[in-house]
């Protein structure tokens, strides 16, 4: 009780010091905020600050080819009385070595992350998820190294002669399978980027699985479902924008990839068809044409890095929605 | 007091680490990656015997000629020479610093350095992807006596811009007009066929990696990777092995007194001993430098390879440049290189 019986005099003087106390809080979160917007304002104008540079960088080689350097196979800075350069082997070296990537590693992550969260048993869960979860955080370059020294040579001597065989005068499959078989090319650098996108689809999965409320699964059991049917039509079904969001941002990783790509994919601007012949990307024409590069030649290369910025925004943009809207359904 | 003391030491030392430096002076430069394992045994010695220290980028003669022209370094260094207006134009000096040879290598089992024979047209015609297998007839006819495989040729060229492009390219189109008309010579070029690897070292371990691969560097890249080089049929129609013998024939024909700016390609020299993709590698610097001190820093460096460092040159399978040479090169520095 004697805690209660202050005087006045010193309950004013606490009731003053408490709004000294009040207001100093207020100007350090006034400051804190103001910190913290200028951070957040930096990363817009750094980003504006980028589009700006290559869009002026690329400038020449836009006024020069036009839409044409999408449709342009050819890519021959020494030629006279001007420089040829089209974009198209490079664009359609990223999209094809991604898709490939893709085709290969989602359903290689989505298997490990129903695994992880339907069937495994407890004691497996946190070896492997934190194995895949290592897979991210090798650096590219080991990548294509191992890509180059060990894939490659084996790619070439076993998988991929005898694809070429079985494949040999078949419609279509026959040119997509195409031989010779070289150590360097587009397959060699889609497996590498596979690998690489792995845990990205894995993780972002295996967070969305679990999201899916047990009592569904367990009315669903209780139905007699197996545990395919459980998979098939109860947990899909519910966290698919989440999935497609997570195979949107290992798609963003796919584009960009330059070192490991760069090792193993041959850097050739011809489109030949088949996938195991040598091709090039965006990133790993830039990476290893900049240095030496002068006039048109560097504005084309930077306007192929426009053109993956571009393509890359889109994809993250379209993943970040799908992953937005998956949160607002589960808010309600 | 006790502050004081300290003060005045560490000013001391200041000074002594100043004096140091500027005593002991550091040469930058920056280019060509073709001669750079020569450059940087020059360099050693040169540090050893004078203390002044030579920093050198090996990032590729279009960098190095950018880099110069950017005036970040003393001295550009590039396999390919600028011409006369294209020096004029900038105020540049150029002078050849030491020659040599480029080599085609392969990966085939069971052939040795220097077995397999080739000629201009037959390697042209493989990198212009008409030949695609190893036992084609062009290359059994040079080759008689070789059991080749029936395998298809990888084709391993490099990936950036580059002197050693410029002058292999250079020594296909005048030994093929199909590659003159269709490729041409030049740092980049649109490579008919082939996969592209980054620098000398870049083709050198694609080569080594891939089996039935083909592709082309610096000798001393040929010889420090231990890969099989072929012989070449040169413009005499002789067989040739890449021998220091064989660069100094084909550059025993450069006629550098006439030659404005020592402009001179030595690819597909006459001479029944020449070498045939044999090259010089030059130097540029500027005729009025801003930075006056290590300009002459640079040409000091330059004067002492001359004149110390050829069996350095020779031991790493580079020809150096030859007295007569020298001598004129010496003359273009003191006449055109001010900085005094």
């Amino acid at each position: 009780m004697a805690d209660f019986s202050v005087s006045d005099s010193s309950a004013a003087a606490a009731d003053a010091a408490r709004v000294r106390a009040l207001a100093s809080f207020k100007a350090g979160d006034r400051l804190f905020q103001g910190l913290t917007t200028l951070a957040a304002v930096t990363v817009l104008l750094v980003l504006g600050g980028i589009i700006i540079s290559l869009s002026i960088g690329a400038w020449p080689a836009i006024s020069a080819f036009g839409l044409d350097f999408l449709t342009t196979q050819r890519w021959a800075p020494n030629a006279r009385p001007q420089a040829v350069l089209g974009g198209l082997g490079p664009i359609y070296g990223t999209l094809i070595t991604s898709v490939i990537a893709l085709i290969i590693a989602v359903p290689a992550g989505l298997g490990i992350a129903v695994f992880l969260t339907e069937l495994c048993p407890q004691w497996l869960r946190r070896p492997i998820g934190v194995a895949v979860e290592l897979l991210a955080g090798i650096p590219s370059i080991i990548y294509g190294i191992w890509g180059f020294f060990v894939l490659g040579p084996w790619l070439a001597d076993t998988i991929e002669p005898a694809f070429v065989n079985a494949f040999e005068g078949v419609p279509i499959l026959g040119s997509i399978f195409d031989g010779p078989a070289s150590n360097l090319s587009l397959f060699n650098a889609s497996l590498v980027l596979a690998i690489m996108i792995l845990p990205f689809v894995t993780a972002i999965s295996r967070d969305v699985f679990s999201t899916v409320p047990p009592v569904l699964k367990e009315a669903a059991y209780g139905l007699g479902c197996t545990k395919w049917e459980v998979v098939r039509r109860v947990v899909v079904p519910f966290t698919r924008v989440g999935v497609i969001g997570g195979i949107m941002l290992a798609l963003g990783r796919a584009l960009g990839e330059t070192m490991a790509v760069t090792f193993v994919i041959g850097n050739s601007f011809r489109i030949s068809g088949s996938i195991f012949a040598p091709g090039t990307t965006i990133s790993a024409a830039i990476a290893s044409e900049f240095a030496e590069s002068r006039d048109l030649h560097q504005s084309a290369l930077i306007l192929l890095g426009l053109l993956l910025f571009v393509l890359t925004f889109f994809v993250l943009a379209a993943a970040r929605l799908m992953l937005m809207r998956l949160e607002r359904k589960q808010g309600v | 007091m006790q502050l004081n003391l300290m003060m005045r030491v560490a000013v001391v030392a200041a000074t002594a680490v100043v004096g140091s430096a500027a005593n002991a002076a550091e040469i930058t430069g920056a280019g060509a990656t073709f001669p750079f394992p020569i450059y940087s045994k020059w360099a050693d010695a040169y540090k050893k015997e004078t203390g002044d220290s030579l920093n050198y980028q090996s990032i590729g003669s279009g960098a190095g000629i950018k880099q110069i022209q950017a005036k970040t370094v003393t001295f550009g260094a590039t396999d390919m020479p600028l011409k006369a207006e294209a020096l004029k134009k900038d105020g540049l000096v150029q002078w050849p610093m030491v020659m040599g040879g480029i080599v085609a290598v392969v990966n085939l089992d069971g052939i040795k350095p220097g077995e397999l024979m080739l000629d201009g047209g037959t390697l042209a015609d493989i990198y212009l992807g008409k030949i695609k297998k190893w036992d084609d007839e062009a290359i059994k006819k040079l080759n008689p006596s070789l059991a080749l495989p029936s395998t298809a040729i990888t084709v391993v060229r490099r990936s950036d811009g580059s002197g050693t492009t410029f002058n292999f390219t250079d020594y296909l189109s005048k030994a093929s007009k199909d590659w003159a008309d269709k490729v041409g010579a030049d740092s980049a070029v649109e490579w008919p066929v082939g996969v592209g690897a980054k620098g000398n070292d870049g083709v050198a371990g694609n080569v080594a990696q891939t089996k039935n691969s083909i592709g082309y560097v610096e000798y001393a890249f040929a010889k420090q990777n231990k890969l099989t080089h072929t012989g070449m049929i040169n413009k005499a129609g002789k067989k040739v092995e890449p021998t220091v013998a064989a660069f100094q024939a084909a550059a025993a024909n450069a006629d550098w007194a006439n030659a404005p700016g020592y402009y001179q390609i030595l690819t597909n020299q006459p001479g029944e001993s020449s070498w045939p993709i044999t090259a010089a590698t030059f130097i540029l610097m500027y005729g009025e430098p801003t930075d006056k001190a290590a300009s002459a820093d640079a040409i000091k460096f330059f004067d002492w390879a001359f004149s110390k460092g050829d069996k350095m040159a020779e031991e790493l399978d580079y020809i150096p440049m030859p007295q007569s040479v020298t001598g004129l090169i010496r003359k273009t520095w003191t006449a055109e290189v001010k900085n005094k």
